[in-house]
């Protein structure tokens, strides 16, 4: 009963770059509806294991994936699946805002239209811009250029672009990093609302914002060999009041990293 | 660590360092200064020179008035006027030869006043001067001219007239003009592009986009550089050695059913001066397409996109206009280009427009040079003429290419 509620589970997943593994045994459950910070210091593969989870990593050159990722008892590197259809299910928000450099109509309909959406596609346009909490600031220039956004605003487009093409999973890369603390505030409150309708697993540095954001935290730490792995996963407030590891309780109290 | 004290120059001895600092940073200055004097005294120079060719006295003699053969002024004479002319004026037999060689009611009147002139009145030139020096000695060049020459008409003229632009080849300079140099070297460039900028494109769109990188995509990079410096006259035997002999029956048409033809066709021409530039495209395409950030892609893989729709809905779009750029580039090269040409085998004398990709062909850098190899001073000066219309020519092409990139850059 319990596993229905699990929107993605890996089973001793790592990451190698040619003989080099980057990210070693990972074992997690994340749960649907929920929000899921990974944490830990730079360089620990953090990145690498949100782009492990859209496949996003086929394009680095020698990077290779053991063992199984599962969405829906799925495994997503599977022989059968394409990444193609994991990146419809799993939609990503980048670091960056990354808009595409056309209007801000064009930006959520092309991703639709490649996937073969048939409904209104002014309807999608603004029930996604809606759900970005977008909406009211650009109703009146939807054929004006993203690029005229300011960076909060096109990081939520990046967000409403995610939503329309209804992933069941968004995977956020530290969204806010480039943002003020206005624009963070924001994208976090969107976090929230978005989290009644879709699984969220988000990278982040930002240590309040994983214990003020998230329901679950993954802390991530590097080893002797360089590879990076989950030494803790739990509830966010575990992680942040009780951690059973030292290693995190020393990272997450500031005495390292 | 030790323990020495970190001084820095103060007061006076600060400001005698600074004067030495301001002293280096002076004679710099004016190095890259005169470096771009030099420059721009030697573009200065070049247009000078062909200005100056291209403009100046020339002295002539008519050897038989036109006066003795017709009544209206010679820039004014009709079609009609000049065949009546030339069938009372000329022997029988040479009008009979004339007639076979091309029927006389066919020729235009730009034709037949040069059989006139040439025939009949025998023009006969004396002399042609610069610019520079019909305009400063114009006194001495006068009083030469009249004592050496007394019945010469001596004028000033510019080579360079409408009349120039629109007449076909003629063995008299006075009568030369470049359309046939100019349409062949439209149909030359225009064939190349259309060649060069699909494939050279396509190919930097594999090797950026999809080739693994691996050794063997490193030595292709790495000949493709290199193809862009090999001499021109190398692609030249290449194209003699492909496209005229081993493709002729492609190149003629012979194929197409075209018969009064060998492979020494402007297609010829055309396809061995895209493999020219084949490899300027292809680098400055790979260029515009690594220029497109890695973000667009990401953005439109995350979105569910397949790589070839990132391609075409994304990376093209973003690259176009630097690959436009490199397609000026090329433009301007295979304009210019004349060794392919003379291997492959332009004609140097030929009066009949170009119409097809199977014609037999001119270009304005072969008129150039088969003008300033001849004796006679005049044919210089429509060599001048004529570097002039290339250069022009040159420039209105870059323009439309520019003006076609700036269409394509839709800046958001």
């Amino acid at each position: 009963m319990e596993n229905n509620n699990y929107a993605i589970e890996t089973n001793d997943l790592s990451i190698h770059y040619g003989r080099f593994t980057a990210v070693k045994s990972v074992n997690m459950k994340v749960e649907r509806q929920k929000i899921t910070a990974i944490i830990g210091p730079s360089g620990c593969g953090k990145s690498t294991l949100l782009r492990a989870f859209n496949r996003m990593n086929d394009f680095v050159p020698g990077c290779f994936v053991t063992g199984e990722l599962l969405l829906d008892k799925q495994n997503l590197y599977g022989k059968t699946i394409d990444p193609v259809e994991v990146r419809r299910k799993i939609g990503m928000v980048f670091q960056k805002p990354n808009p595409f450099p056309k209007s801000i109509y064009e930006n959520i309909a092309w991703g639709a239209r490649i996937n073969g959406f048939k409904g209104k596609m002014d309807d999608l346009v603004e029930q996604s811009l809606r759900a970005a909490a977008l909406w009211d600031e650009v109703k009146d220039k939807l054929q004006e250029s993203a690029y005229a956004l300011s960076g909060g605003q096109q990081q939520r487009l990046c967000i409403a672009r995610t939503i329309a093409i209804q992933p069941e999973i968004i995977l956020m890369d530290e969204p806010a990093s480039a943002l003020d603390p206005i624009s963070t505030l924001r994208i976090e409150e969107l976090m929230q609302e978005l989290k009644k309708n879709y699984t969220i697993i988000i990278v982040t540095h930002n240590m309040q914002q994983a214990a003020r954001a998230s329901d679950y935290t993954a802390m991530m730490m590097i080893d002797d060999k360089r590879a990076g792995s989950v030494i803790e996963f739990d509830d966010t407030k575990t992680i942040f009041m009780r951690p059973s590891d030292k290693r995190t309780e020393d990272y997450v109290t500031g005495r390292f990293g | 660590m030790s323990n020495e004290k970190i001084s820095y120059p103060e007061g006076a001895d600060f400001y005698s360092a600074l004067r030495a600092r301001y002293r280096t940073a002076a004679i710099w200055l004016s190095i890259f200064l005169g470096s771009l004097l030099i420059a721009i005294i030697a573009l200065t120079a070049l247009i000078f020179n062909v200005i100056d060719g291209a403009f100046g006295y020339i002295a002539y003699e008519y050897k038989n008035p036109p006066t003795e053969f017709t009544s209206t002024p010679v820039n004014e004479l009709t079609k009609e006027e000049l065949l009546t002319v030339l069938k009372d004026n000329l022997s029988s037999g040479a009008y009979k030869k004339l007639d076979w060689e091309k029927p006389m009611e066919s020729r235009t009147q730009a034709d037949l006043l040069e059989l006139f002139l040439e025939r009949l009145v025998r023009i006969d030139t004396k002399g042609t001067w610069k610019m520079t020096e019909s305009l400063l000695n114009g006194a001495e060049i006068r009083a030469e001219v009249a004592e050496k020459y007394p019945d010469a008409i001596l004028e000033f003229r510019s080579w360079l007239t409408p009349q120039f632009l629109v007449s076909p080849m003629s063995s008299r300079a006075e009568f030369a003009g470049v359309r046939t140099a100019i349409l062949g070297s439209l149909w030359l460039v225009g064939i190349a592009i259309l060649f060069a900028l699909p494939v050279g494109t396509g190919a930097a769109i594999y090797l950026q986009e999809y080739a693994p990188k691996n050794w063997f995509t490193r030595v292709i990079q790495t000949n493709i550089n290199n193809l862009a410096g090999v001499p021109s006259i190398v692609y030249g035997m290449l194209g003699l050695a492909l496209f005229v002999r081993v493709m002729e029956q492609f190149t003629s048409g012979a194929m197409f059913g075209v018969t009064d033809s060998n492979g020494r066709t402007v297609l010829s021409a055309g396809l061995t001066m895209g493999i020219l530039v084949l490899p300027l495209i292809i680098i400055n395409a790979q260029e515009a397409i690594k220029a497109v950030p890695d973000s667009l892609r990401q953005a439109a893989f995350g979105v569910g996109a397949t790589r070839w729709q990132t391609i075409w809905h994304h990376v093209l779009p973003n690259a176009l206009p630097g690959i436009l750029t490199g397609s000026i580039l090329a433009l301007s090269r295979a304009l210019g280009e004349t060794a392919p040409l003379i291997v492959v085998g332009a004609s140097t004398f030929i009066s009949v427009d170009p119409d097809s990709p199977f014609s037999k062909f001119t270009a304005l850098p072969i008129q150039i040079y088969q003008w300033t190899t001849r004796a006679q001073s005049e044919f210089h000066a429509i060599a001048a003429s004529a570097i002039i219309v290339l250069l022009v020519l040159l420039l209105s092409l870059n323009a439309t290419a520019i003006l076609l990139r700036n269409r394509f850059q839709r800046r958001w």
